[in-house]
């Protein structure tokens, strides 16, 4: 199998003198086979992400990740591209720790430019409970050597001179903030781009434009294998990774799970000139943002009340959000807004991930991740181990599906970023 | 933005109302059902691609609690479970 060429100055300029027509093809579009080792429902960040560590760590790369749409079109890129490591409980910090340092990697694993951007995030506060929240998790990340550090609210201002508003006649001014240093932004498309060339060169197939209607299991209930468009495809190991449509595969299966799907959405202003350099998180009034490197204001808000299966934002949502940023950025109102989209995502019952087999022998699922975007590579990391060694990984044997039965909640209130 | 039919005020934009989730089974006597099934009462919501019964609250309105069936795929509200959108 020809190994695709490493990018670098030299193959630049090389594809540069012929015009760029000759740069080979990311990854190839091989014929479904009939069986594999492993298959990977969703070529996500988490299901490219676990394909290559299971190809990289553990040498199985008879596998097949299958994706309904196009490869970086789920919610790899209905995000908005926060990274960081600011949660509360002792099974989150350690794994998202672990997850931005290998982010901040990744480029150079993979040879693809993820454009790192280390940038601070920010935490405006405007109530006391929401101050002894976040002072609560400073507490807890500084055993684990996170960075998350009170400041004024003279040092928020001088921080955002763009954050005009949330004076002392505001209805809730600012009272200070809290400074996450590890947090950063980056590309979103180089990440399931750059998983994507990695895992193909060490032969992992990816396979666009294939859904999957149903998994399919044996007499005596282990999986044997899914239904897809294309046809059956067996595999003894079958690992969801699907996001807002986890239940709805699973249920083919026969399978509950404590998990309800709902819509995050966000949206984009025109590109203005550098104004805000770090990222924005605003958790009383219920949004956050952060500048992009083109420029543009990239805004988040509250999720959508209700479950949802939308990949739209509702008008009421962005009002809401728009109505909050204008509190405290009026200077905003003037930035017309380009992009809005929506991400279906599962939110499990205690707000924490699920890693885990399930009760059908050789299913796995990576679901619950509300804010995954940032846990992409502890998580394929931590789920490939699962998969090929049948042993939970140490980072994640908190994030099990048998937590629920015995209610040993894993309560998280650092999930959301606006809330 | 949906117009939720509330039956004292008619319809009325969604923004008057909280979100009051899903409709659960009634809840069962813990003593009386198998931990299993209690555990499934306590951790686990009807999850559809399509209608799902939920509570809202009329809360800046009259202040009544009603009960609709929302598709989750469009919001649009319908009659019952079958009457996909």
């Amino acid at each position: 199998m020809p190994r695709p060429q490493t990018y670098s100055i030299a193959s630049l300029l090389r594809h540069g003198l012929n015009h760029h027509t000759t740069w080979p093809r990311a990854w190839r579009s091989p014929p479904l086979k009939d069986s594999y080792d492993v298959i990977i429902i969703g070529a996500g960040g988490h299901g490219l992400a676990t394909a290559y560590h299971l190809a990289h760590d553990h040498g199985i790369t008879n596998v097949a990740v299958l994706e309904r749409g196009w490869l970086g079109g789920g919610n790899i890129a209905r995000n908005t591209v926060t990274i960081r490591s600011n949660y509360m409980r002792d099974a989150s910090i350690p794994f998202y720790v672990k997850s931005v340092a290998m982010y901040e990697g990744l480029t150079r694993a993979l040879n693809f430019n993820m454009m790192h951007s280390k940038r601070t995030m920010v935490d405006v506060v405007q109530t006391y409970p929401k101050l002894r929240e976040l002072r609560r998790r400073q507490l807890t990340m500084d055993i684990y050597g996170a960075t998350y550090e009170q400041i004024s609210e003279a040092e928020v201002r001088r921080r955002i001179p763009a954050l005009t508003g949330g004076g002392p006649d505001a209805r809730l001014p600012i009272i200070g903030g809290m400074v996450h240093t590890d947090a950063g932004v980056n590309r979103h498309d180089a990440v399931a781009w750059g998983y994507a060339r990695a895992i193909d060169a060490m032969g992992v197939e990816i396979h666009q434009q294939t859904p999957v209607e149903s998994l399919v299991r044996a007499a005596d209930g282990a999986i044997t294998g899914v239904q897809t468009n294309k046809g059956l495809v067996r595999a003894p190991k079958v690992v969801v990774a699907v996001s807002g449509h986890t239940t709805t595969l699973t249920e083919t299966a026969g399978l509950k799970l404590p998990l309800r799907t709902m819509n995050l959405t966000a949206f984009v202003s025109e590109p203005v000139k550098p104004l805000v350099d770090v990222i924005v998180n605003c958790p009383d009034a219920g949004f956050y943002f952060s500048q992009s490197d083109k420029g543009e204001m990239v805004i988040g808000g509250a999720p959508d009340m209700g479950q949802s299966f939308r990949r739209d934002i509702k008008q009421n949502v962005f009002e809401d959000t728009v109505t909050a940023m204008l509190s405290l950025f009026p200077s905003f109102k003037k930035l017309k807004l380009m992009r809005q989209w929506g991400g279906h995502l599962d939110i499990a019952h205690d707000a924490s991930p699920i890693m885990d087999e399930t009760d059908v022998p050789g299913l796995f699922i990576t679901a619950g991740w509300w804010g995954g975007y940032k846990a992409i590579p502890a998580g394929g990391l931590t789920l490939a181990h699962l998969v090929a060694t049948g042993q939970p990984h140490d980072l994640m044997s908190k994030f099990t599906l048998k937590r629920f039965r015995h209610l040993d909640y894993v309560m998280e209130s650092g999930t959301t970023t606006a809330r | 933005m949906m117009n939720i039919p509330c039956p004292y005020c008619g319809p009325r934009n969604e923004g008057e109302f909280a979100f009051g989730g899903p409709v659960k089974p009634d809840r069962p006597d813990p003593n009386a059902v198998s931990e299993e099934d209690w555990v499934t009462y306590l951790t686990q919501v009807p999850n559809p691609l399509g209608p799902v019964q939920e509570r809202w609250w009329h809360v800046k309105g009259c202040g009544t609690w009603l009960t609709i069936w929302r598709d989750t795929r469009t919001h649009d509200i319908v009659d019952g479970p079958s009457d996909a959108g």
